[in-house]
């Protein structure tokens, strides 16, 4: 009991994690750069203990990040909504992939949530973003091991520790 | 036990993945999208929310504050007397001017009333700290720390020490958001401080350049003009500097010059900013004139307006 609840304050701590991760400022010139860490921390979940994980919490998730961001209501909603729907249909596919293909399966989903991004901008008016919009899904690409460890490692930490 | 929980994952997951969800899902995101882009309820659901939002933002700013603060701390000590000094000869040069200012001030009180003009140009402003969050790196805005518990209202100018650098687009209990002039969505009429021409500066989405997209191929700009704000339109009070045209070039069809500007305002560097209390008198067509002619069929106004101009 004790053991799922300190997993469980893990989990909400991680996504709280990225929320912050998200805000926090960087320096002009490579802020472009930022990775999407939400859909990356909620990949790591989808993959290692997907009862935890379906597309209701990613929508309720998404739309908490809108809240944040003070976007557009529902945007963040069916990003995460799409980008958790093809995880889980390929769970059992990604989760056996070396560390570089699943890293490049990472860059394809990313793409795909920036292509869905610039769709939902297009619908509603706004214009074409600069050209370094494209960068973040590559820097979430060679994000994407280093989360994966830090995050196996220290749940396995846990569990090491509760038992 | 380890392999129960595993089928038990797999089952849910498939579960999960169903196709028809995503669809609800999917539909129920459009909805609110369509919805919410109608009738902006996400900044009511984002004042009742307020009581999270705000400490996520401070939150979240903290590492670089603090980064800024031990920064300062450990400023040595040859910068800080160098910057000082430079700050006493800036303040000896800015008491001169406001020496002369005053002046001037004094001056025109005079003359006013002697013109007995109705409409003062006092200025209320209000310093609010910059919250440093990003909100969306491809919208140019940024959070500042005061809100409608601070007498925020939408639509207030936003200035700095050396321009305009937005306007005040919503505000939450104690934090706001302010549109940068930069912002590919905001305009903001000036002109052309030389000449005197009006034009119509556009953000870019870039943080460091201004457009004026139609300028008419027969007008006097060049590189290096300054821009001011008009007054027209009423949201920004005239006569704060904007930018300095940096480029001119033939449009894309030949019909008109343009032009792109460097904002004056430190958009990126900012850390304090001065909000303006008052908005400028409205500035635009005069209100409707009442209907004068023949009564019309509605009762009360049809009795009362004749009545009264049968009298004189």
């Amino acid at each position: 009991m004790n053991r799922l609840r300190a997993a469980g304050i893990f989990f909400w701590a991680s996504l709280a994690l990225c929320y912050l991760l998200q805000l926090m400022p960087l320096p002009h010139a490579i802020v472009a750069f930022k990775p999407y860490w939400l859909a990356l921390v909620l990949l790591y979940w989808a993959l290692e203990s997907p009862d935890r994980v379906g597309l209701g919490l990613a929508f309720a998730l998404g739309l908490f990040g809108d809240a944040l961001s003070g976007g557009l209501l529902g945007e963040h909603a069916l990003r995460l909504c799409v980008f958790v729907f093809i995880v889980l249909r390929f769970r059992a596919r990604l989760r056996f992939f070396p560390m570089w293909q699943q890293a490049l399966a990472v860059l394809a989903l990313l793409l795909n949530d920036r292509i869905l991004l610039l769709m939902i901008r297009a619908c509603i008016g706004e214009p074409l973003p600069p050209p370094d919009f494209w960068w973040a899904p590559v820097t979430g690409m060679l994000a994407w091991p280093w989360v994966f460890l830090l995050l196996d490692d220290l749940r396995s930490r846990l569990r090491a520790h509760e038992s | 036990m380890a392999i129960a929980r595993n089928d038990k994952a797999v089952l849910f997951a498939a579960d999960a993945a169903n196709t028809l969800r995503l669809v609800a899902y999917l539909g129920l995101a459009i909805i609110m999208m369509v919805v919410d882009h109608r009738g902006a309820y996400l900044s009511r659901i984002r004042s009742g929310l307020s009581v999270v939002i705000e400490p996520m933002y401070r939150l979240a700013a903290m590492p670089s504050q603090l980064a800024h603060q031990a920064g300062l701390g450990l400023a040595d000590r040859s910068r800080l007397t160098e910057e000082n000094a430079r700050l006493q000869r800036e303040l000896l040069l800015a008491q001169a001017r406001l020496d002369r200012v005053n002046l001037l001030r004094r001056q025109n009180l005079h003359l006013e009333q002697l013109l007995d003009v109705q409409h003062s140009l006092g200025l209320g402003v209000q310093l609010a700290r910059i919250i440093d969050v990003d909100t969306d790196p491809f919208r140019q805005r940024v959070t500042v720390d005061a809100g409608s518990n601070q007498d925020m209202h939408v639509g207030q100018a936003v200035l700095d020490a050396q321009g305009v650098m937005g306007q005040v687009v919503e505000t939450l209990p104690n934090t706001s958001t302010v549109m940068l002039i930069t912002d590919a969505s905001h305009a903001i009429p000036v002109v052309i401080d030389r000449t005197g021409m009006r034009a119509i500066a556009h953000g870019t989405g870039q943080i460091d350049a201004l457009e004026l997209p139609n300028v008419p191929i027969s007008a006097d700009i060049k590189v290096g003009d300054k821009l001011m704000t008009s007054g027209l339109g009423g949201h920004f009070p005239a006569g704060f500097p904007v930018g300095t045209v940096d480029s001119v070039k033939a449009g894309a069809n030949g019909m008109f010059v343009v032009a792109t500007a460097a904002p004056s305002a430190a958009l990126d560097r900012s850390v304090e900013v001065l909000i303006l209390h008052e908005l400028p008198d409205p500035v635009g067509p005069p209100a409707p004139a009442q209907p004068v002619g023949p009564p019309s069929a509605t009762p009360a106004s049809a009795v009362a307006v004749p009545a009264k101009g049968t009298r004189r």
